[in-house]
């Protein structure tokens, strides 16, 4: 990694520290009636945004350094979400529609006289906590687990990444399944005690976000530069190649994708209380490609290139959808186009041209073994 | 099926009996045996296609042998472990095209392979030492790279790949070395080095180089295998293998 | 208002009084016409009993109407059932409206006139009543000279199984000639013996083995009601045995029934996959916009159904076939030549990129066709569904079944037969030393993604018989045609066809048992584990060049 990224990285933890605290300045302080006065819906934009902007920098963990592109990690992101959305529906308690203490609404709607185990322990807010990091990462290390050491990668791997949000995303719909089925979770009330409604939770939320998003970067940027994310790298550009010199593809593969699937999930856990719904749709896999093209915008292996393309993309998609629904979905269409064709360094990759040499385009070992005398 | 006086299993480094290898039907091994003793080197000639990547694929792991015992160092059986395991093992591999991590720097190309716990969390959490920068740095000056420490492996031109990945085998101080055409593409005086360098790498390891160029396996002269259609076809040393008619009948042609 | 009382009073003693003059007159004919007269007065009575209005009563007046069956008696019945029947007890005189309206005397037949409509009220019916005059009504129609319409009232006792349409079915079995109509007069006996508590064993014995013949659901419930009510062994057994019998049997077309649905699922799995299966094993790509081929193939039926003049709809498929493949495939071939082809070292931003190119594509359709699903009909050759003992069968599922057929054996052929195929499948075996001998590999490839697109078009004429069309109409499709192509393996349709067969049969099979959604998500984890053994598919080709 560059030294220019890393002084672009500084800048960019700089900037999300004045954010973390100017946001709610702005938003608490200031005067509605003042021009620097952020209104709470903007806030919770702009949090929603990090949240995007957190899982991006998960996914480029596992594609930009490892070259794992997964079509799946919206799952990860959802089930993180999921967790949240059980803490705050337990919570509603007595405030409910049928005003159940223990069922949560739809529970009571579908007839259902007790919780079901999955849902034991959700009122509680560490439990909760750990939910949204063990169940993501438990999935990421099962399914991992079989993928890697397999050997399956490649277009094969994305493949079946996005299969399994597909699956995940056909079994939360059903009602039996105990998440909300087709509704999925809403109508909270609050967080923590603190009312979800409140400009200040929004605010206090959003700067969450943004220290989150901090970590993230933090703990993949440690993570890439130690010998391990050399390694990693090293597996991107030749596996077969660390395979012969004694490394357990396997499981560098598996460590990186475990932890991007935690960030994938707290991502999410931050996201649900700032739109307020977590529901199947979240699972569709065209949300976890649409992340991809975030981190291919932003610029894959920068880490912050792939925040930047997530809340760049995102709030172009604000923009357009409000202004000119119905060629959104040409311009994301083009986006995917014009972007792989053209930007294949992102963004970012553009701005820092000329600052290293020249990588070359990356072939493994396997793709140039098979010209190989039979 | 080893051969007369062969040496018993124990005392081999490597011990190949009755290996058999097809792929569709093609059979690209046909119950090959060979034996390696510690600290030996070992020349392997044979046309195209009569088995020798497919034997070192073997030997590393990559392919599973449809029969055949693959032991080493008496007491490990190859065809049970995967590539990993092997290479931790003490058998390293340079493939026939320079494979070098062509992102990384020379240095970290030689850090990477520097023998050193390969497990995630060491490389996580551990610091590299001293003692492995005085390795590297030795390397370096060895494959004549140290001047290059820092630059990106992929803008090295084609003889210093190949002696990076002699420095990155030297890094991860194998007992066996596996060496495919280490000199397809290098010039007379960069092949005359190459075969100096095997031959001091070979004073404390053993080494099996497969190679085509025949001034170059002389210029190593060590006892020559020929393999054809995946079996050993004939053993001894140079002259006395290019004597053999049989071999003659496969380089020639009748 | 009086003369026509007059004539009501000798209308209702006509009978009567025909026989008696008769009698008088020409001695010769006594005997004749005393049969005639006791028939007419059993008539009578059994019109007797309407006018009591009790429903006893009235239930014996049906069961004599049914025995005896007069001319007039399905007309009275059916009357009775809409409460068109009706009595004026004080003139002892029983009578019906027909559905125009006109009051017709129930006896003769001939119309009411003279009387006050308003002295006669209706005969109360019930339930039980009506059930009955159902029996009736299908003893009645055992009779009939047509053959079909006593197999239908054959057929309806066996629904009612009416213990007092006996006498008359026994009665026809007794001299019916038409086999069909035997054995289904045999069928309705046997219900009959199966639920009247007072059969005798025989008769339940011969029951039992008359509906372990027929062994559908009808019969297994009867079956099932003799076991129960039986006390003889006997028959307890034979019961016992014949509904085992007939359970294997309905399990078995239960079975057969899921087998075709999983056919043709497999079919329209493997129109839709087996152009991915061309296009992934030649470049090695995946083509994420591969679904919206399939969506401009229905569209172009639609497109073809809106335009053509009704004279020719019944030819549409023949039009919207090559359409669809020259749209879809000439799409295909655009997308080859201006996005893929510049990715080709980069198969995972290809994956991105087209998935973008299916963004585009199917907002365009939307914004052209509108987001509404269009109603694409099936040609009358294709529509309606018929039975082959206990299958159903859909005409239009069979068609898609002998599309994709087709469509597999002409890829076949062009594979292996043209040039064209053996180039590409030269550059899916070895790419580059396809090239080295001097195959152009970038216009295989460019042909190659045509063609598979173009096949996907047809995929798309045969979900738009069977599916609503619609812009996402692909996205439904396409995961599943990856796990077919993952499944089966590249470079061999045969893997493709049988990953097709697999899944298709796999999802309708488990579909009964464990549900739809979760048979697939057990589909899908067998897939993922299935990948770890075989990383490259079923067929996939093994060898050094590809085992990397």
């Amino acid at each position: 990694m560059s030294a220019r990224l890393d002084h672009l990285g500084l800048g960019f933890v700089a900037i999300l520290i004045v954010a973390a605290i100017l946001v709610p300045l702005l938003s608490l302080v200031v005067s509605p009636d003042s021009a620097f006065y952020l209104p709470p819906y903007l806030v919770q934009l702009l949090g929603k945004y990090l949240c995007y902007a957190i899982l991006a920098v998960a996914l480029d963990l596992v594609w930009g350094y490892c070259g794992i592109l997964s079509l799946g990690h919206g799952a990860f992101f959802a089930l993180g979400g999921y967790a949240m959305g059980m803490y705050l529906m337990r919570q509603i308690g007595t405030r409910g529609v049928y005003a159940n203490p223990i069922l949560p609404d739809f529970m009571v709607f579908l007839n259902w006289k007790e919780l079901p185990v999955a849902w034991w322990g959700f009122n509680w807010f560490p439990y909760a906590m750990l939910m949204v990091v063990l169940v993501p990462g438990l999935l990421a290390l099962a399914f991992g687990w079989f993928a890697f050491r397999s050997r399956v990668t490649g277009v094969y791997l994305s493949i079946i990444t996005q299969a399994m949000t597909f699956a995940l995303f056909k079994e939360f719909f059903r009602n039996d399944f105990g998440f909300g089925g087709n509704n999925g979770l809403t109508d909270f009330k609050d967080l923590l005690g603190f009312s979800l409604q409140a400009a200040s939770t929004k605010a206090a939320l959003f700067s969450a976000s943004a220290i989150a998003l901090i970590l993230a970067y933090a703990v993949s940027r440690a993570i890439i530069g130690s010998k391990y994310g050399k390694a990693l790298m090293a597996v991107r550009d030749a596996e077969s190649r660390m395979r012969f010199i004694g490394y357990r593809v396997e499981n560098y593969k598996l460590f990186a994708f475990v932890v991007s699937a935690i960030i994938a999930g707290i991502a999410g856990a931050l996201y649900v209380p700032q739109v307020g719904i977590i529901n199947p749709s979240e699972f569709a896999p065209a949300n976890s490609i649409e992340a991809a093209i975030w981190v291919a915008v932003g610029g894959r292996g920068t880490l912050i290139g792939a925040a930047i393309g997530a809340i760049a993309v995102n709030f172009a998609k604000t923009y357009f959808t409000g202004a000119f629904p119905e060629y959104w979905l040409y311009g994301l269409g083009l986006l995917f186009v014009l972007g792989t064709l053209f930007l294949p360094k992102g963004l970012l990759g553009l701005a820092l041209r000329g600052s290293e040499p020249k990588p070359r385009e990356v072939v493994s070992v396997d793709a140039v073994e098979e010209g190989a005398e039979p | 099926m080893s051969e007369a006086g062969s040496p018993s299993l124990t005392q081999t480094l490597l011990y190949l009996d009755g290996v058999s290898v097809s792929f569709d039907g093609y059979k690209a091994l046909r119950s090959l045996s060979l034996v390696l003793l510690p600290g030996e080197m070992r020349a392997i000639i044979g046309p195209n296609g009569a088995g020798k990547t497919t034997m070192m694929d073997v030997i590393t792991g990559k392919t599973r042998p449809d029969e055949g015992e693959v032991m080493f160092d008496g007491r490990h059986d190859l065809t049970k472990l995967d590539e990993a395991e092997i290479a931790t093992l003490g058998v390293g591999r340079k493939f026939q095209k320079p494979t070098v991590f062509e992102n990384h720097t020379v240095e970290d190309n030689l850090l990477l392979a520097t023998k050193a716990p390969r497990s995630v969390r060491a490389t996580l959490f551990g610091r590299e030492d001293s003692e492995t920068l005085q390795t590297i740095n030795a390397i370096l000056a060895t494959t004549r790279l140290t001047d290059h420490r820092a630059r990106i492996a992929g803008s090295l031109s084609h003889g210093q790949k190949q002696w990076l990945e002699i420095g990155m085998l030297l890094a991860q101080d194998p007992k066996l070395l596996l060496v495919d055409e280490p000199v397809a593409g290098m010039t007379d005086s960069e092949t005359a080095a190459t075969a100096d360098l095997l031959r001091e790498i070979a004073r404390d390891h053993s080494v099996i180089v497969v190679e085509h160029d025949m001034h170059f396996v002389r210029e190593l002269g060590v006892k020559v295998t020929c393999l054809h259609e995946g079996a050993v076809l004939a053993e001894g040393t140079l002259d006395q293998v290019s004597a053999d008619p049989r071999v003659v009948e496969v380089y020639l042609g009748r | 208002m009086t003369s026509s009382n007059d004539c009501r009073l000798a209308a209702h003693d006509f009978a009567r009084g025909f026989a008696l003059r008769a009698l008088r007159a020409l001695g010769v004919l006594a005997l004749l016409a005393f049969a005639t007269t006791a028939r007419a007065d059993a008539v009578d009575d059994t019109l007797a009993k309407f006018l009591d209005d009790k429903f006893p009563q009235t239930e014996a007046a049906i069961g004599e109407l049914a025995a005896e069956a007069p001319p007039q008696a399905a007309a009275i019945l059916e009357a009775l059932g809409d409460n068109r029947l009706l009595i004026d007890p004080a003139d002892h005189l029983v009578a019906y409206k027909t559905v125009a309206g006109v009051l017709l005397n129930a006896k003769t037949g001939e119309p009411v006139q003279g009387l006050d409509a308003a002295a006669f009220k209706k005969v109360r019916v019930n339930n039980a009543l009506r059930s009955a005059i159902e029996g009736a009504m299908g003893s009645l129609t055992l009779a009939n000279p047509d053959p079909e319409k006593r197999l239908a009232a054959a057929e309806d006792v066996f629904r009612t199984h009416d213990a007092k349409a006996l006498p008359a079915l026994q009665a026809q079995l007794g001299k019916e000639s038409d086999p069909r109509v035997v054995a289904a007069l045999k069928l309705a006996q046997a219900s009959i013996f199966a639920t009247s508590d007072s059969a005798s064993p025989q008769d339940r014995l011969s029951a039992i083995a008359t509906l372990k013949e027929r062994g559908d659901q009808d019969a297994q419930s009867l079956i099932d009601g003799i076991a129960q009510k039986a006390t003889d062994p006997a028959v307890k057994s034979a019961a016992a045995a014949a509904l085992s019998a007939i359970h294997t049997r309905l399990a078995l077309w239960g079975v057969a029934q899921n087998l075709w649905y999983g056919i043709s699922a497999s079919s329209v799995l493997l129109l839709a996959a087996i152009g991915l299966a061309i296009t992934f094993g030649v470049m090695g790509v995946i083509n994420m916009a591969h679904g919206e081929m399939v969506m401009l193939g229905a569209y172009s039926t639609y497109v073809v159904q809106t335009l053509l003049p009704p004279s020719l709809q019944n030819w549409s498929l023949a039009f919207a076939i090559p359409l669809a493949f020259v749209v879809a495939g000439a799409v295909g071939i655009a997308i080859e030549r201006l996005v893929i082809r510049f990715l080709y070292t980069r198969p995972l931003e290809t994956l991105l990129a087209t998935w973008g190119v299916s963004l585009i594509l199917q907002q365009l359709v939307r914004s052209l066709f509108g987001a509404n699903n269009r109603l694409v009909s099936n040609p009358p050759f294709m529509s309606g569904a018929f039975e082959i003992g206990g299958l159903s069968i859909t005409t239009n599922r069979l068609w898609i079944i002998v599309l994709s057929a087709v469509v597999f054996i002409g890829l076949q052929l062009v594979l292996r037969a043209t040039p064209f195929g053996l180039q590409m499948r030269a550059v899916t075996q070895n790419r580059r030393m396809a090239a080295s001998m001097g195959i152009s590999t970038a216009r295989i490839d460019m042909l190659a993604f045509g063609l598979g697109s173009g096949v996907a078009g047809i995929a798309g004429v045969a979900l738009s018989q069977i599916d609503n069309v619609s812009p996402n109409l692909g996205q439904g499709y396409i995961i599943d045609s990856f796990m077919v192509v993952v499944f089966g393996g590249v470079g061999n349709l045969w893997g493709t066809a049988f990953g097709a067969l697999l899944i298709g049969l796999a999802n309708k099979l488990l579909e009964p048992l464990i549900g739809a959604v979760q048979g697939q998500i057990v589909l899908l984890i067998f897939i993922i584990l299935f990948i770890q053994r075989r990383p490259r598919g079923l067929f996939a080709l093994r060898g050094r060049a590809v085992e990397a």
